[in-house]
């Protein structure tokens, strides 16, 4: 454990993401101004002191509006990723326990939804689904959940090679105990870093598809849709797009750094062998 | 005539568990056309030493003391010049040749290769020589086999063909390291009888865990333990009357002699036992065995040993 | 060989059975009538009467499962139908944006390669230096910037401050106007492609083949140029593939952005447009390229790889 706050990527990534939750959770306090409130004496002003990262084409204070924007951004990744999490690890626990026909159709299904590429996935689904945000997170499980099954899947494999006959042997020791107390640890690992990666991936299809325009609807201050906003002012006021895109950058960044280390820590480490 | 004069060479591992000592001050001699058998178990530190002849390993792993070849100290050769010495005047076999054969190069590339560098063979007399040194160590079909890439050749082709690699050079010194393991009972022989051949004016360091292979083709053996040399003495002598308990040990232990296994396990390199590193599993071990660490002994009829019995 | 490519090839079909299925679903997902979805035009909603005309005639009032195996055949005999929206059929509007991409990749593919190689082998030699830090680093924000962010800054700077290059467009495929998606497109790809580099010559370093090359006195840059690149560009080589894909997926914003007229950039329209049937077929469509190019990489990775090559005759 101590070895984790020696890696550098899980420091860096733990105390932004950190930041970052705390600057979601006391948005009301940290923002300057309200971020819906429309002024259009003050459009299009320049980073000032009484607006930090100025103001968009309505007058609205950005650094507001990204500051709650990070509520969206965080609420969005997590949701998705928790999503993904119980559908994939439902079906893939049903494909590898069961296996047969379910473990056939299942793996079908996951190279079917793997087959298309995710953003096209993503796009079309949402776009279909129509806008708002929660078509947006559906758009983005049906994209993500195929990892997580096939993380669970093989893990279930695995194990039911080696446990399996033992357990047979009429220690009267249920499958489900089985599933719970060996498969667990084992698919915890890359779990972990597979869902502190997917946050960030998630966070980022967010923001491209809400930038489209499919996803969160204004007036919500969302990073991606600002974007968008910014896009026709960019010659005047560059900035109204300059920031949010920092935004989502860091965020992602932060979840990258911390995924990254996780699995640092958690892949089987490359110890340094001693010729013998 | 000395070849190879080891002084006090310790290697010192840094790892996150701490620092390992994998040789504790070895003194060694080999001499001109002398085959050396260094014998010991897995972990008593054999093969870092041999490859810390050569400087072979990883840079922040800490050499000191002297290796003397032909009067020059290795230890202190700048880089280039060490290179002119690797493959050229000392070559090293590597353990397992499965792995230490270049899976995306032909057989014939990778010998062609030490030529090109050392000997300055143009493309296609190295060619010529690859064959030859293929057809020496009696790979049938040379011609075409050089074209072979390596996970096409058995275990007992890919140990001669590192053999023929060692070989292309005209190499001093051979350090050739468990040459055999792995290799059933006749390729084993075929290998030992190949290796008493072609060492035959060279010198070789064999290492090894199999006391009688080595005992074949080599007229002296070295024991090692924990990272040190706790016997050196005449094959003859070392087999027919072993002094220092270890090797008592081994030799009890081998198929033809009874199997009676050495009681206790190897220590780790990181926490040695004080005083004589053998102690907590001798059976001879007296009070001053637990407190002080036995000096190699050099005795009046040529043997060395390292224990207090004989001090 | 050719066995090994038959069963692989075998093991997309399921799979693209189930993609066919996911594009169908497609116009019936979408809240409303099908029927009027897909005969919607620029002029508008359709009449009623030409609803029910265009229901019977596609069989709309036929269960679910009939209509998709009449589109499936008409699919797999090259016609995937007619946008009214776009008053094109799909399959020509498909072709042509897709060359567009195709294009744009390939551009993009070689500015990928040309930093993330050298990058990732400097980063390797200098492991554990700042230079390699600084390498990983450069990855990591490769990664997690968004694509399209970036593209408005590159079009800031170049277009609007500098005036080098235009905003947009696709200006006949040449060069100018390809320079800013590709320099895109191709920095992301390159933070993949740069980590991948530079894990498979570290791995490759490590290996005890090394030793040996060290051993037989070779100097360095043989022994990491010759005896390690080589076996650690096999593994970069076969994902250049995959980097396709991942170009793909980045081109869906970057296209849009920059009014490049690619496959990408014709989805998005084709979903602002609600023009279903072009959704139908470009999903398809890209679904069998991407899973094309999976299998070539399978297949490549085999090839390139001397030892699995023989085991996999055998």
């Amino acid at each position: 454990m101590r070895a984790w706050i020696k890696n550098r990527n899980i420091l860096i990534g733990l105390s932004i993401t950190l930041a970052l939750i705390f600057i979601a959770a006391f948005a009301p306090q940290v923002a300057p101004h309200d971020p819906t409130e429309i002024d259009s004496k003050v459009r299009l002003q320049p980073p000032s002191k009484e607006y930090p990262f100025g103001t968009d084409h309505m007058g609205r204070c950005i650094l507001s509006r990204i500051v709650f924007g990070s509520r969206i951004s965080l609420l969005v990744g997590v949701a998705v990723i928790s999503g993904s999490l119980l559908i994939g690890i439902v079906l893939g626990t049903i494909s590898g326990y069961f296996g047969g026909l379910a473990d056939d159709l299942i793996m079908r299904l996951v190279d079917g939804f793997l087959a298309i590429p995710s953003m096209f996935l993503a796009l079309a689904l949402a776009g279909t689904l129509g806008p708002g945000t929660f078509n947006l997170m559906m758009a983005l499980i049906a994209v993500e959940w195929t990892s997580y099954a096939r993380v669970v899947r093989g893990s279930i494999l695995t194990v039911k090679e080696q446990e399996f006959v033992e357990a047979a042997r009429g220690l009267g020791a249920s499958d489900l105990y089985i599933l719970v107390h060996h498969i667990m640890p084992n698919i915890l690992s890359p779990i972990i870093v597979i869902a502190t990666l997917g946050i960030g991936y998630a966070i980022l299809a967010a923001a491209g598809l809400s930038f489209l325009g499919f996803g969160v609807q204004p007036p919500t201050p969302e990073w991606g849709s600002m974007l968008d906003d910014g896009r026709l002012f960019m010659r005047k006021a560059p900035y109204i797009m300059i920031f949010p895109g920092l935004a989502i950058m860091i965020t992602v960044l932060a979840f990258n750094f911390l995924g990254d280390g996780l699995r640092d820590e958690l892949d089987p480490r490359f110890r340094k062998e001693i010729p013998h | 005539m000395i070849q190879l004069e080891i002084s006090d060479l310790r290697v010192l591992f840094p790892t996150d568990d701490g620092l390992v000592k994998a040789t504790n001050g070895v003194d060694l001699q080999i001499e001109e056309s002398e085959n050396l058998g260094l014998i010991g178990e897995s972990g008593s530190g054999k093969t870092v030493l041999g490859m810390a002849i050569l400087r072979l390993l990883p840079k922040d792993v800490r050499v000191t003391g002297e290796v003397r070849f032909n009067g020059q100290d290795l230890l202190t050769l700048r880089e280039e010049e060490m290179r002119r010495v690797r493959g050229k005047e000392i070559v090293m076999i590597l353990q397992n040749p499965s792995s230490a054969l270049n899976p995306a190069f032909t057989i014939g590339n990778q010998i062609e290769e030490v030529l090109r560098i050392h000997e300055g063979l143009d493309a296609r007399s190295a060619r010529e020589r690859v064959v030859e040194l293929l057809k020496r160590v009696k790979i049938t079909d040379a011609s075409r086999r050089a074209k072979d890439y390596p996970h096409q050749y058995s275990g007992g082709m890919k140990e001669r063909a590192m053999i023929a690699m060692a070989l292309a050079s005209d190499p001093a010194l051979i350090i050739a390291d468990e040459p055999t393991k792995g290799l059933d009972v006749t390729v084993k022989r075929e290998i030992l009888n190949m290796l008493k051949e072609v060492t035959e004016r060279k010198s070789m360091l064999f290492i090894t865990h199999d006391l009688a292979a080595a005992a074949e083709i080599c007229g002296r053996i070295a024991v090692m333990y924990a990272g040190e040399l706790l016997e050196i003495a005449k094959t003859e002598e070392l087999l027919n009357d072993p002094l220092h308990p270890y090797t008592k040990g081994f030799l009890g232990a081998l198929p033809s002699r009874g199997l009676t296994p050495i009681r206790g396990t190897c220590p780790s390199l990181i926490g040695l036992p004080a005083g004589c590193k053998f102690h907590p599993r001798c059976n001879d071990a007296m009070e001053i065995c637990r407190m002080e660490h036995p000096p190699m002994v050099k005795r009046d009829d040529g043997r060395q040993v390292r224990c207090f019995l004989y001090a | 060989m050719l066995g090994y490519i038959f069963k692989r090839a075998l093991l997309i079909i399921p799979a693209l059975f189930f993609v066919s299925m996911i594009s169908f679903s497609m116009a019936y997902l979408a809240p409303g009538d099908p029927a009027e979805i897909l005969l919607m035009s620029p002029e508008g909603s359709p009449s009623p009467e030409a609803i029910d005309a265009f229901r019977v005639r596609m069989g709309l009032d036929q269960p679910i499962y009939v209509q998709y195996l009449r589109w499936l055949e008409k699919v797999l005999h090259g016609d995937l139908g007619y946008s009214y929206m776009s008053e094109r059929p799909v399959a020509d509007a498909i072709t042509n944006s897709f060359k567009a991409t195709l294009k744009l990749s390939l551009v993009s593919m070689i500015v990928s390669i040309v930093l993330s190689i050298p990058l990732g082998i400097l980063a390797a030699i200098k492991h554990n230096t700042i230079i390699d830090d600084l390498c990983r680093l450069g990855a990591l924000i490769g990664v997690s910037i968004p694509n399209f962010w970036q593209a408005f800054l590159l079009i800031l700077l170049f277009s609007v401050h500098l005036d080098w290059l235009p905003v947009a467009g696709y200006g006949g495929g040449d060069l100018e106007h390809m320079i800013l998606p590709a320099i895109t497109l191709g920095t992301s790809s390159a933070a993949v492609t740069t980590r991948l580099m530079r894990s498979s010559l570290l791995e490759a370093l490590s290996q005890d083949y090394i030793i040996t090359a060290r051993a037989k006195g070779l100097p360095e840059r043989i022994v990491i140029g010759k005896h390690a690149l080589k076996n650690a560009l096999i593994p970069v080589v076969t994902m250049l593939g995959l980097n396709l894909g991942f170009l793909l997926n980045g081109a869906v914003v970057t296209e849009w952005v920059f009014g490049w007229p690619g496959i990408g950039d014709l989805v998005v329209d084709s979903i602002y447009q609600r023009d279903f049937t072009m959704i139908q077929g470009s999903i398809l469509f890209i679904a069998v390229i991407f899973v094309t190019l999976n299998l070539l990489v399978d297949i490549s990775y085999t090839y390139l790889n001397p030892r699995i090559r023989y085991e996999s005759v055998d």
